[in-house]
């Protein structure tokens, strides 16, 4: 039907009830698509299902209704096409970092030699810079040392689509932007199809070709899709200074602080079609062309992208 | 400054252990010779007194003879009654040994299994809780009655007290095993066999060999006084045997040998806890 890689149609997750009053949906008319090669961020207040949403991808939880069809497939249950990077970076203590990543290519590659598989494991974990510390356990490492291990991980396994549940949330914000910097190389060099959440909006910005926003549950929908036009090779250092930046910025954060609640009940079904959720360009207008920058934004003196 | 918490340390307890024999020679050599010298020698005779084994409660140098006897010559076997303290400890050991693997391989994947399955858990919970408190020994007269043997018996009581805190704490360990190192396990298709060996097992082991340390523990415990029951061979026969003897200098000198077996033991466990103990 549809020529993206990924489409999420019709999606609902409602988790049971404790007492006898059902309990409502997280979310009951969710529809998204991602194509290969792009990076998809999903930005919402808590409790929004963002999780959930993963989640499911990753075939971790079932959906109660909806479908999930990947590169022409229905995803059911969990899969080496996935490569999952977990918030809590998830490492086996026991193993060593090699161990944690060797653990995953071997059970990708059942039929490789030893060799082989510690060769290919220490080019991912050479690719992350832990290098020098093949041979650590997690518990000598810091947390962001940590969390490399778990995209390395991942990404050892050549996935068709990497899910990275808020990787860097638990991490100060220098360690942050050197990991998001790396990540940023990796998956341009790869071309990797990827599918993030995050709370963080200049994570976002960094990293992602569209941005779902997500407003709030329960019932919540996708309410917009973001695109983020800038340059694909902007960096942590650049960014900002380029002048769709504050406007993409300022979009997202006036949704998340004041329309993320407007989407609920019937009332939202008037302006608003789960089933396409408009896609907005902030600060372009239908041609493309950055509206008015000076008067809109007299303080900025970049040029228009 | 270990080293010298160390030294520190042992200094305290070498004068610990002095203050004790000292204490101990005091009050056992003073009522020698005030019974002896006011009664009848040929009376004292009559009553058992004077006989070197009934001088009341023996003065450590009496025990240290035990000690220098025993362990000069800890392997020879004089009969059925008569052995060294090593081929007893042996018996001891060796009964201990094979209750405890039985033990093992009941508990180990009968706890695997009940950690893995929540409504197995609950199912087999009850009978769990109501043998595990029953006194091993309470079980001695079903087992000599029903396998009809004294040795198998007691091999049968040390894998009964053994079996309880493996099983409890394999199931706990199993089920409480984190859940997103279980996730990982499933994103990458792991499959059951190699998910149970890699992740599971290593996961719970720490759990796991508490509970073999802790049954260990009982066991020790309580071959001791099955063999108090039982008869024939081992270190606790060997206590029981003394006493009859009124040979209470052997009588010490075996329960400190018990005590030593049973750190040795524990040692051992606590090593291999360390071993298989992870940081996280």
């Amino acid at each position: 039907m549809s020529a993206h890689f990924l489409s999420v149609e019709r999606l609902k997750k409602v988790y049971p009830g404790s007492g006898r009053a059902a309990n409502p949906p997280v979310f009951d008319d969710l529809h998204f698509s991602i194509d290969r090669g792009e990076f998809v961020c999903i930005i919402g207040h808590s409790g929004c299902g963002k999780t959930t949403i993963l989640n499911v991808l990753a075939g971790l939880e079932a959906a109660s209704g909806g479908d999930v069809i990947m590169d022409g497939r229905e995803l059911a249950g969990p899969g080496l096409d996935r490569g999952v990077v977990f918030q809590s970076h998830a490492l086996m203590p026991w193993m060593t970092v090699l161990g944690n990543v060797a653990f995953a290519v071997k059970s990708k590659w059942p039929g490789w030699s030893g060799r082989q598989i510690a060769a290919h494991a220490g080019e991912y974990l050479e690719m992350v810079g832990l290098g020098p510390a093949l041979h650590k356990k997690p518990a000598e490492l810091s947390g962001g040392m940590k969390q490399r291990v778990g995209i390395a991980r991942a990404f050892a396994i050549q996935p068709k689509m990497l899910l990275l549940d808020e990787p860097f949330g638990a991490l100060d914000a220098l360690t942050r932007g050197t990991i998001q910097d790396e990540l940023l190389k990796i998956v341009l060099a790869t071309r990797q199809t990827v599918f993030m959440i995050t709370h963080d909006v200049d994570e976002a910005l960094l990293l992602a070709d569209r941005i779902l926003l997500m407003s709030d549950g329960p019932h919540a929908r996708i309410a917009e899709i973001v695109a983020v036009t800038m340059a694909r090779s902007r960096t942590r250092s650049d960014i900002h200074h380029d002048p769709q930046y504050y406007r993409i910025r300022n979009h997202l954060i006036d949704f998340l602080v004041n329309r993320s609640n407007t989407y609920a009940g019937a009332e939202a079904d008037a302006f608003h079609d789960p089933q396409h959720p408009p896609v907005v360009c902030p600060g372009l207008d239908d041609a493309g062309l950055p509206i008015g920058s000076a008067e809109d934004h007299p303080s900025l003196t970049g040029e228009p992208a | 400054m270990p080293s010298r918490l160390a030294q520190q340390a042992a200094l305290i307890s070498l004068l610990v252990l002095g203050l004790f024999l000292g204490a101990w020679q005091l009050a056992t050599q003073t009522q020698e010779p005030a019974l002896l010298l006011g009664s009848d020698a040929e009376y004292a005779a009559l009553m058992g007194k004077g006989v070197e084994k009934g001088n009341g409660f023996p003065p450590p140098a009496k025990v240290g003879q035990a000690f220098v006897k025993y362990l000069s010559h800890p392997f020879y076997d004089n009969g059925p009654n008569d052995k060294g303290i090593a081929i007893q400890l042996g018996y001891s050991l060796g009964r201990v040994g094979l209750g405890f693997l039985l033990a093992t391989l009941v508990a180990l994947p009968l706890g695997f299994t009940i950690g893995m399955s929540p409504l197995l858990f609950r199912a087999l919970n009850p009978f769990i809780q109501v043998l595990k408190p029953i006194s091993p020994l309470a079980w001695m007269p079903l087992a000599l009655y029903s396998l009809k043997d004294a040795a198998v018996s007691g091999i049968f009581v040390i894998f009964i007290c053994s079996v309880w805190p493996m099983l409890i704490n394999t199931a706990f360990g199993v089920a409480s095993v984190r859940r997103d190192w279980l996730d990982v396990a499933r994103t990458l298709e792991v499959d059951p066999l190699r998910r149970a060996w890699l992740v599971i097992l290593p996961a719970a082991a720490p759990t796991i060999v508490t509970g073999m340390r802790i049954s260990m523990g009982i066991a020790w415990l309580v071959i001791v006084a099955a063999e108090m029951l039982v008869g024939g061979t081992g270190i606790g026969y060997f206590v029981w045997n003394e006493w009859n003897n009124l040979a209470l200098p052997n009588v010490i000198f075996a329960v400190l040998m018990i005590g030593m077996a049973g750190m040795v033991l524990d040692l051992l466990f606590g090593w291999l806890q360390k071993l298989v103990t992870y940081r996280e």
